[in-house]
């Protein structure tokens, strides 16, 4: 179990790019060389700015709604795990439907993979390892009541997606949590805007 | 001759750079290890701790150390996979000697006899100083010491010289003035606390980017952050006020911040009576630098000046920060010294949340520069000219005067001096003049000209590449030791693993050489690299780098000691100049006068644009060890030239396109990078590459005249759009390996490109 004090905030305000949480998502030892972190330059033209995306762990998470053989389970410390290989058909519904773009079906494996949030070690009381190493602490993981006095931004855990609100574990740190976000996901939506 | 052997792909399809895509045995080997070892990071200055996980005297891959105080468990991406060096296809295993056929083992004991001919050879011919040793200060403070007592009583020359003379020696020099010490004022816990924050000349999310949890600590507490770069770093993207100045303009910049402080009565006065001396002088050479007049000089606006000096003058705790953009320049000392001058006129150091350091650049580029590894310097930072210094270390090393060499040439006046053919031989460590020195194509004249280049490395790196001899020398992680982090804190350096092969750590192959050179008795006593502190601990005492006090079993106890720690009962130094008390004999320091000049090199009429180089987050200086890292390759697989989309439309250069960069030194053609991100009139290369893609092909061995840096960071250039086929076929290999590696992830067995 990962202690529910624990939360996983991510700023990307303080995001510098350097990759070290994809690089060191791979060495987690039960993701044996797989990468599960999303880094994207947003728009390098304009700006330096860049975003790391990692499972927002939603509470009623839409990968495995969308998933035909019910291989994504959430564990009931909120944590959405991977793909369970023996019913994973590699189908890439969770995919196409996670609205922060997380999951990928990694072809070598034929099975989707995800953040698990690091489960081999934060069940055992540690950080998940992108969190551990982040230089610049865009991805911190740390208790929920300590984040207040820690940061100047503040933790948002509810977004909008179209009108589907979805609820997470994750939280991104934005100036003002006081509404929730809304997710421009593209023209599937657009008519909610 | 030194030509190299072979031809470019020949060399490289024999010792590499490969790519190393995974940890020994491959992902799935699921190997528990034998034992972790807390030790370092090899690469940058800020030393972070990290535990390197080893099985079958192989690392296999890494755990962070979250006990250790200054990173905490955080690591960049180089120091995530650094483990991935150890188990390399190209590391060297044996001695090896250049023939027409390219590089063939050869017996060790024939290899020193051969060196030791050769080194005897030039030197009777021609005299001592005609064999030239050039070190690096990626060495740990043991190997570092040896270096200078290697150069000095084993070869008796006196032109030693290391390449942190391309890294922080400005910095260094500039403090010697001011403060009569050259280390950071502080420990960064003093960061945490400061109002106010200026970072100048520093990439600090690229080059320093554990740093930056330090600076946003601070701002989450309320600080303003400055950042002062011709280009908008990761983190100067998020300044409070970003200052965007005109290459080779900084103490323009700063001397006006002085004038405004005087004029606005934001000037500490009390301090500047009771501390310091020269204020006077120095202010009357920043009167003319009006806002007006720095508006002018640096291309900033005058209302983001004042802004700026209103931020600074009006807080009550701050941190000043540079890092090679300043002191990489002719007059990179000035530089130094005009943000010193910023920082004692409010007075704002030597006490709690105040504080000013440069952010050295190499793993050991602190301690490495303070034990006599420099053309001019002896053990503890003592001066090798000062006849007080002198006896006490001959004492120390049992030489008489006339034993001990007087002050040599620096880095780049000994490969000037190779190339005049008044130096003959070369042992070269732990440095890789071929990529890092300015002006590459004359490197590589003066290194073919060479009689003798013996060479200690664990990768064949391009200067390597010209020797005759080479010895198989030991990573990081393979030898015990001590390094000093750019805080001034000295640390442990633990061995996880033996050595492979042959491969030997250097100070055990500069010991055989000394004792078969007939210097044994200086240097026998060396057996181990403990043995090696101890009689450092000695020769540093009384001096201002002062490790009398630093044993191995204290630093490990306390996660690392700051120098000055002159007794063993002393607690170190962690924030210096407590009380306003400085290192000058009287006590106070220096404010020193720093009247703007131009660079050396100055845009005109046929080379119409500002250069500008530097590093990249994924690669470690020359690129010997990183660029045979897959991960690291993959994210950043060949350099770029940086320019802004008014100065591409101008040139017709749109993104990706072929760009020939040229300077009067000549010629490279890279892909353009289309950013808004850096000045319209200034262009950027990253220069961790060799031949065809060295930015320091472009770059100008013009030198500042105290430190002897060369002005990296300054030059002009022209730039020509042309045709996709004249990218180096270097590049498109690059560019090929990387595709490679990127699409093999997810299906990766023990994998070597």
């Amino acid at each position: 179990m990962v202690s529910e004090e624990y939360g996983f905030f991510i700023d990307p305000q303080r995001c510098i790019g350097c990759r070290s949480c994809v690089a060191s998502c791979a060495e987690c030892g039960t993701h044996r060389g797989h990468s599960m972190i999303h880094l994207d330059e947003l728009d390098r033209l304009a700006s330096t700015q860049t975003g790391p995306t990692v499972c927002m762990h939603c509470e009623d998470p839409i990968c495995a709604m969308s998933c035909p053989a019910d291989a994504i389970k959430r564990s009931e410390d909120g944590v959405v795990h991977a793909s369970q290989k023996p019913r994973c058909i590699a189908c890439q519904n969770c995919e196409l439907s996670c609205p922060f773009g997380v999951p990928i079906v990694f072809s070598g494996l034929e099975q989707m993979l995800k953040c698990d949030l690091c489960y081999d070690r934060t069940s055992l009381g540690q950080r998940p390892m992108c969190a551990t190493v982040c230089p610049s602490q865009a991805l911190l993981f740390a208790p929920r009541h300590e984040v207040g006095a820690m940061r100047a931004n503040r933790p948002l855990r509810e977004f909008l997606i179209g009108s589907l609100l979805v609820k997470t574990r994750n939280a991104i740190m934005v100036p003002d949590p006081e509404t929730p976000l809304h997710l421009n996901a593209g023209l599937l939506c657009a008519g909610d805007f | 001759m030194a030509h190299l052997p072979l031809t470019p792909d020949q060399l490289r399809a024999q010792f590499g750079p490969h790519l190393n895509l995974a940890p020994p045995g491959g992902w799935d080997a699921q190997t528990q290890p034998d034992k972790v070892v807390a030790t370092h990071c090899c690469f940058c200055g800020q030393q972070c701790g990290i535990k390197l996980k080893v099985k079958d005297n192989a690392v296999i891959g890494f755990e962070p150390w979250e006990e250790f105080p200054f990173n905490q468990g955080k690591l960049c991406p180089k120091g995530v996979k650094r483990y991935l060096q150890g188990g390399h296809p190209d590391r060297l295993l044996h001695a090896m000697q250049r023939t027409d056929a390219g590089f063939v083992p050869m017996d060790w004991n024939q290899a020193m006899e051969r060196t030791v001919t050769e080194i005897q050879r030039i030197q009777e011919r021609f005299g001592k100083d005609a064999f030239a040793l050039l070190s690096g200060v990626s060495l740990s403070n043991e190997k570092s010491y040896l270096s200078g007592k290697f150069a000095r009583l084993g070869l008796g020359t006196r032109n030693l010289d290391y390449n942190g003379r391309l890294c922080m020696v400005s910095a260094g020099a500039g403090n010697k003035k001011a403060f009569g010490v050259d280390r950071a004022a502080n420990s960064w816990a003093d960061i945490l606390g400061a109002e106010v924050i200026w970072v100048t000349g520093a990439n600090v999310a690229e080059c320093a980017p554990i740093t930056t949890d330090y600076i946003w600590k601070a701002r989450d507490r309320g600080a303003k952050l400055i950042v002062v770069d011709p280009r908008i770093t990761p983190l100067g993207r998020t300044a409070d006020l970003a200052l965007p100045l005109k290459p080779g303009t900084d103490c323009a910049l700063t001397n006006g911040i002085l004038h405004l402080l005087d004029k606005w009565d934001l000037i500490d006065r009390d301090f500047v009576r009771e501390h310091t001396s020269g204020f006077d002088e120095t202010l009357a050479a920043a009167r003319t630098c009006t806002p007006e007049w720095t508006s002018r000089i640096t291309g900033l606006p005058a209302a983001a000046i004042e802004k700026a000096a209103r931020l600074w003058g009006e807080a009550k705790t701050s941190f000043l920060m540079h890092a090679r953009g300043i002191e990489h320049q002719s007059k990179g000392v000035e530089n130094v010294n005009s943000c010193i001058n910023m920082v004692l006129a409010t007075g704002r150091i030597g006490r709690p949340d105040c504080g000013y350091a440069t952010i050295t650049g190499q793993g050991n580029g602190q301690g490495g520069r303070e034990h006599g590894h420099k053309c001019d310097q002896l053990p503890g930072n003592r001066d090798i000219e000062n006849p007080e210094h002198r006896k006490y270390i001959c004492s120390v090393w049992g030489c008489t005067d006339a034993e001990l060499p007087r002050k040599g040439l620096s880095a780049q006046e000994i490969m000037n001096a190779i190339h005049a053919g008044e130096i003959k031989g070369l042992l070269c460590l732990c440095f890789n003049p071929l990529v890092s020195l300015p002006d590459s194509s004359f490197t590589r004249e003066a290194l073919e000209k060479l009689e003798f280049l013996v060479s200690f490395d664990f990768f064949l790196s391009e200067t390597a590449q010209h020797a005759d001899i080479v010895f198989p020398a030991a990573l990081h992680e393979e030898d015990e030791g001590t390094s000093t982090s750019a805080e001034g804190r000295v640390i442990r350096l633990r061995k996880a693993v033996e050595p492979p092969g042959e491969a030997r750590p250097d100070w055990a192959i500069m010991v055989e050489l000394a004792r078969r050179l007939g210097r044994g008795r200086f240097f026998e006593h060396f057996t181990s690299p403990r043995a090696i502190f101890e009689e450092l601990r000695v020769a540093s005492k009384g001096g201002t780098a002062d490790y009398a006090g630093i044993t191995y079993e204290k630093i490990e106890a306390n996660l690392g000691i700051f120098w000055p720690c002159p007794t063993e009962d002393h607690p170190g130094t962690p924030r210096l100049f407590e009380g306003g008390t400085f290192f000058h004999p009287d006590g106070r320091a220096r404010f020193i006068p720093t009247p703007w000049r131009p660079p050396m090199e100055t845009v005109d009429a046929e080379y119409p644009v500002w250069l500008t180089t530097g590093r990249v987050v994924f690669h470690y200086l020359s690129g010997t060890q990183t660029r045979r890292i897959g991960f690291l390759v993959e994210q950043c697989p060949h350099p770029y030239v940086e320019i802004h989309p008014r100065m591409a439309e101008r040139c017709g250069i749109r993104e990706g396109d072929a760009v020939e960069v040229a300077t009067r030194r000549g010629a490279i053609v890279l892909p353009a990078k289309v950013v808004s991100t850096i000045r319209p009139d200034t262009v950027f290369i990253p220069y961790h590459w060799p031949g065809p893609l060295s930015a320091n092909v472009l770059t100008a061995r013009n030198l500042d005249p105290v430190s002897r840096i060369p002005e990296f960071k300054v030059s002009a250039c022209r730039l020509t759009r042309t045709s996709a086929d004249r990218f180096p076929p270097e590049l498109l290999e690059l560019r090929r390996m990387a595709r490679m590696a990127s699409s093999l992830q997810g299906s990766i067995p023990e994998q070597v490109l």
